[in-house]
């Protein structure tokens, strides 16, 4: 029996967050689903994983985690010895790493995630996109793009010259939104195109798609 | 060499090193950084934080930027001394810790930092508060730490019976949000409250505190 179970659902990119990290580490776990639609996260059996009622949540033996950004740290770590490395052991090159795990979580992810609810999640609903969130959010994210392209242009990944977290957390948004109009504001940066390209080609990213494929 | 931390004293996320800092006992240089004049915007500052912002900390040729990297750093770096801000000796503590760290980035800061920016920087920089902005923030935050209020009566703090960065990172904000018409937010949480009135009290805060002020008179 796995020790570790990730409570979620495929179609959450904080979800998909998680799995991308499992899978790198190529570490045995049982995947349960939380019906989402039935409001399974807002009941008390989740709420006692995660009292915002927020996928995903982990079960490592007794130790009950949520938020996946402190999940993926937490295996990356725990694990460290399994798969692929996803921090640095060198002190100087993971304070560099975190400085862009801090990057995605404040500056990418706001902008990106609005811009997928409205674009690509709320037309699967039936929801009506709001157009000056989307020009807003746009704007906001052709900045930061601006950013990445310059980090891109001098380093391979954007903690260094490895793959690591800072890259790995931006992989459920960047599905999202390259099926939306958004993708045009990556096209016209070359290096954060080819990084995108490099870093949703991985195996274990295509493990978390098929997996949402089946569901 | 000490430590240089480029960034001014009354900046939430510049308090929210200083703060960590002192917690440790570290010695560092605080530079200051017009951004009254927007010296944050211009080359030379951009090549230390591309998004032009402050605090930055330079630990001798590292540069680092974004506050919450910064404090991990330096508790990582400093963990043998001061208090023991991240529990490394005990990896079930250090997992809770960055669990109660990430809410506060992710939950608790996208509701508490657009109220500070409308009431009290906002009007500083020219701009008239936008209310509806903060009442739907105000409703958002009132969700938040009904949950914080539910764990604060399990644990003494948010991670759990011990003191940790996850507390920390709040202090800048809510000690600017006490200052706001909606503290109750805080004190009609009889838990938050005490939390707060704990956290807020350690000498750690009360060496920056003074200077948190951005003069409005308030």
């Amino acid at each position: 029996m796995a020790a570790i179970k990730v409570h979620g659902n495929p179609l959450s990119t904080a979800s998909m967050r998680v799995l991308a990290t499992v899978y790198e580490k190529e570490i045995d776990h049982e995947f349960v689903f939380v019906d989402m639609r039935a409001g399974e996260h807002k009941k008390e059996h989740f709420l006692s994983f995660n009292p915002f009622g927020q996928v995903p949540a982990l079960e490592d033996g007794d130790l009950k985690l949520f938020e996946s950004r402190a999940i993926n740290k937490y295996i990356a770590y725990e694990y460290a010895d399994k798969g692929t490395q996803l921090i640095y052991q060198d002190s100087r090159k993971m304070a560099i790493t975190s400085v862009w795990i801090e990057v995605e979580a404040q500056k990418y992810d706001p902008a990106a995630s609005k811009l997928g609810w409205e674009l690509a999640i709320k037309p699967l609903l039936g929801m009506s996109t709001d157009t000056a969130v989307v020009e807003e959010n746009e704007a906001k994210l052709a900045k930061v793009l601006d950013v990445y392209e310059s980090r891109l242009a001098q380093s391979k990944y954007l903690g260094g010259d490895c793959f690591t977290l800072a890259d790995l957390h931006h992989l459920p948004t960047l599905h999202y939104l390259f099926g939306t109009q958004v993708k045009k504001l990556f096209d016209s940066c070359p290096h954060v195109s080819a990084w995108v390209a490099d870093i949703t080609a991985r195996p274990a990213w295509l493990k978390v798609l098929a997996l949402q494929s089946q569901q | 060499m000490a430590l240089k931390l480029y960034g001014l004293p009354m900046s939430t996320c510049t308090t929210r090193v200083l703060a960590c800092l002192h917690e440790k006992g570290v010695d560092f240089e605080l530079v200051p950084v017009d951004v009254f004049s927007g010296e944050h915007k211009q080359p030379p500052f951009l090549s230390k934080n591309p998004f032009g912002q402050i605090p930055v900390l330079e630990d001798g040729d590292l540069t680092l930027f974004e506050s919450r990297a910064i404090t991990a750093y330096v508790a990582e770096k400093f963990k043998e001394t001061g208090t023991d801000l991240i529990k490394h000796n005990n990896p079930k503590e250090a997992a809770l810790v960055k669990v109660w760290m990430e809410v506060e980035s992710q939950n608790f800061n996208s509701a508490i930092s657009p109220i500070v920016f409308e009431h009290i920087v906002g009007p500083i920089m020219g701009k008239t508060a936008d209310q509806a902005v903060i009442d739907a923030n105000l409703e958002k935050l009132g969700k938040v730490l009904d949950v914080y209020e539910s764990k604060l009566s399990i644990t003494k703090y948010l991670a759990g019976d011990f003191y940790s960065l996850a507390d920390l990172h709040h202090f800048p904000y809510t000690h600017y949000f006490m200052t706001t018409p909606w503290a109750s937010l805080v004190n009609d949480r009889p838990h938050v409250k005490a939390w707060w009135e704990d956290v807020s009290s350690r000498p750690a805060f009360k060496k920056i505190v003074g200077a948190m002020t951005f003069g409005e008179g308030k």
